[in-house]
């Protein structure tokens, strides 16, 4: 590894803060995403659960990197949309996991025991004071493992944005490999990399998880073993869950 | 006690003139094809305690639950102090109530559940006062203010700051009543409010309930099984069976000397 | 927009070689997924913490990092380790190898799923190990994993333009291809995102019927 000199590494963490940044933007725009969409999908008027399930069924099926060579290729020569390389990609990223998010806000909220709806009727809440007191409250600590998750998918799947010259870790490895002639130590250093990013934003999702609980009075789930500590991704009953992690391809 | 019925006094707030309050009319519901309620027909008058009793799926509970409107009839009509509840009239005429008819209406009315259905995302107190503010419009301070006297009055003075999961059974069911009482309701439904709890936390329960009884003025609709209770509280019994009233009169009546072949044997069953 | 359909046409022999491509590393991809994963499964489930350790470790590992990277691992590094292989058994390898790791999840949760009472009435009537699994523990693990293992099917589908990285001519690397020699880019890759969606939806809609049949 000693070829890799000084400058070689400044490249790759440059990428790493280009990797870090792009999955901010991108779950932030996912989360709007997943937040509108999946309580459109449960509304009352059928022309807009109808648009918003239509919404989640193309996406859902759509590939990020075919999505990715779309707005990058596509819009610019078809629509005379030219979006930076850097937005186009958030907005790849963040439409295309932001459809798997609406599954898990919508399981979350239809998990809310109907009693609580009705107590909230019973009190005379508005609709809209129903969503916001009662069931997006106690829906939350439910969405967050499954957040987790999907975070992790959108963190891997920023690396495609290396392929449209986005200068991301992906990228400045290949970068580096071209410099030193080897390919071993960077791809081995780079996953590396990836998996520390992973494992953070696990240790991260825990703590809003447990204060999720907590918000509600309940107590931390318990987690043993080595699983648990090495995990990034959470791993849940994945035949139960809608959300199943690759791609966040529930259902 | 004294100090305490001053304060639930200001729960009823409409006089009680003995007029009706509740109307229900023809009242039919149906699930599928199983009929619950038959073309009801019965009243309650302002500040009477009513108890319903009867077999179990004779249709006590969805009368409830229509009053709620968590449920809506198939025929006939119900009326609430004076206003018709789940309809309003249009230029005359009679149509389905739009959400905001529904809601003023409604809001004369609390429920207490079987399965208490406290906030789990809020503390007691929160579980209290949020309605009052948000609904009613009432200042924080002087909700707080209330949601303490009340949660004095059903004796949880010691546990505003917790969530309703910390609480036993009987202290969430306790705390579900200060919340329907905090809306200062004209009537006040209780559905099966100790059916949830283990048996040594429903004296604790029912005490509360007494107490209220005993020492307001608002109007209960209750359907229990606990029938020392219901003696106790009520000023009409209706005997319910397959969606009709067979019998009613007052509890000396109903419970000592009851008319009909299917009340005997009722209450034979559950004494 | 000026959309070609001429374009369309002529790229359709192209088109229809990279679908083939795609469902054939689709196909090999699954397959070794299912037959990796359960061996990453029953490993975990190891009495010897030597066997169970690293198995946790190095799927986590596979599980936590991009596939994209992975891809050019085996592809740039098996040759420096004196391994060659064709670029589509490479990215069909990468493929099963990434999602062996969901698939190993799948079985597990799946196997968690069959009562203790199982495990126990086997060893009450001294089955052998081998047998305990074959005859009783998977016969009725699997039946319940099988729509959560087709989900990681159409997943997998849908990263399967990944291989064109590594120069693999599956749908993806067709577009590409057909856009660089007649710069029309606007058919190629909209004909190529439908087609994902064409196949991706019929196949999410027949899993949860499948769903609903066996898993109650």
């Amino acid at each position: 590894m000693s070829e890799i000199s000084w400058g070689l590494w400044e490249l790759l963490l440059k990428g790493v803060w280009i990797t870090v940044q792009l999955t901010v933007y991108s779950a932030a725009l996912a989360a709007v995403v997943a937040f509108v969409i999946g309580l459109a999908r449960a509304h009352r008027l059928w022309i807009v659960r109808f648009l918003s399930g239509a919404y989640f069924e193309i996406f859902r099926g759509t590939s990020a990197l075919i999505l990715m060579f779309w707005i990058f290729f596509v819009l610019p020569i078809g629509f005379g949309w030219q979006l930076v390389p850097m937005w186009a990609a958030t907005l790849a990223l963040g439409l295309s996991y932001g459809a798997y998010g609406s599954e898990v806000v919508r399981g979350a909220v239809n998990a809310v025991a109907p009693a609580q709806r009705e107590a909230g009727i019973a009190l005379s809440f508005s609709p809209a004071q129903q969503l916001r007191k009662i069931i997006l409250p106690q829906a939350w600590p439910e969405m967050v493992p499954p957040f987790n998750n999907l975070l992790i998918e959108l963190l891997k799947g920023t690396a495609l944005v290396s392929i449209m010259g986005v200068a991301d870790i992906a990228f400045g490895a290949s970068l580096v490999r071209n410099a030193t002639g080897q390919s071993a130590p960077v791809y081995t250093i780079i996953l590396v990399m990836y998996f520390l990013l992973a494992f953070l934003l696990t240790r991260g999702m825990r703590v809003v998880e447990r204060q999720a609980k907590a918000g509600i009075g309940q107590a931390p789930t318990k987690r043993e073993g080595l699983r648990s500590k090495l995990s990034a991704g959470q791993v849940g009953d994945i035949t139960r869950s809608g959300a199943a992690p690759a791609g966040g391809a529930g259902q | 006690m004294s100090a305490d019925s001053s304060t639930t006094n200001e729960t009823t707030n409409p006089a009680v003139d003995g007029s009706e309050l509740i109307r229900f009319d023809h009242v039919t519901k149906r699930f599928g094809t199983n009929t619950v309620l038959d073309s009801l027909d019965f009243s309650v008058k302002s500040g009477k305690h009513v108890t319903l009793i009867g077999p179990s799926g004779s249709g006590k509970t969805t009368i409830l639950r229509l009053l709620m409107t968590l449920l809506k009839p198939d025929e006939g009509t119900i009326k609430v102090g004076g206003e018709y509840l789940t309809h309003e009239s249009k230029g005359g005429k009679l149509v389905p109530a739009g959400e905001k008819h529904t809601r003023e209406v409604r809001k004369n009315i609390g429920m207490v559940f079987q399965q208490f259905n406290l906030f789990p995302n809020m503390k007691v107190l929160r579980n209290v006062t949020e309605a009052p503010v948000h609904v009613l419009g009432m200042p924080k301070e002087a909700a707080e203010e209330r949601a303490h006297e009340l949660l004095d009055l059903v004796g949880l003075t010691e546990h505003v700051d917790k969530y309703p999961t910390q609480l036993s059974g009987g202290q969430q069911q306790r705390v579900a009543i200060a919340r329907a009482l905090a809306m200062r309701p004209q009537v006040l439904l209780l559905d099966e409010v100790t059916s949830a709890l283990d048996p040594e936390l429903v004296a604790g329960v029912l005490d509360v309930l007494r107490d209220i009884a005993h020492t307001t003025d608002i109007t209960m609709l209750c359907v229990t099984h606990e029938m020392n209770f219901a003696r106790d509280i009520s000023d009409d019994v209706l005997m319910f069976d397959s969606g009709r009233v067979i019998e009613s009169g007052p509890p000396e009546k109903i419970f000592t000397e009851p008319e009909h072949e299917r009340t005997r044997e009722f209450l034979s069953a559950v004494l | 927009m000026n959309w070609n359909w001429n374009a369309v046409g002529d790229f359709m022999p192209m088109f229809l070689h990279g679908l083939l491509v795609t469902l054939e590393a689709l196909a090999l991809g699954s397959l070794i997924a299912f037959v990796l994963g359960l061996v990453w499964a029953m490993a975990q489930r190891s009495e010897h913490a030597v066997v169970r350790w690293p198995v946790v470790g190095v799927t986590e590992f596979i599980r936590n990092t991009p596939l994209l990277v992975q891809l050019f691992f085996l592809y740039y590094v098996l040759p420096e380790w004196g391994i060659t292989l064709s670029a589509l058994t490479t990215g069909v390898i990468g493929l099963g190898l990434h999602y062996s790791t969901y698939t190993a999840e799948v079985y597990r949760a799946g196997i968690d799923g069959v009562p203790v009472g199982q495990w126990e009435a086997a060893t009450a009537l001294s089955l052998p190990r081998m047998r305990t699994w074959g005859a009783v523990i998977l016969p009725q693990a699997i039946r319940r994993v099988v729509p959560a293992l087709g989900n990681y099917v159409v997943a997998m589908l849908k990263d399967t333009p990944m291989i064109f990285v590594i120069g693999v001519l599956e749908m993806l690397g067709e577009a590409r291809q057909f856009s660089s020699q007649t710069f029309q880019t606007i058919e190629p890759y909209t004909v190529v995102g439908l087609a994902f969606i064409v196949i991706a939806y019929p196949a999410s809609l027949l899993l949860r019927v499948l769903e609903r049949r066996l898993v109650r």
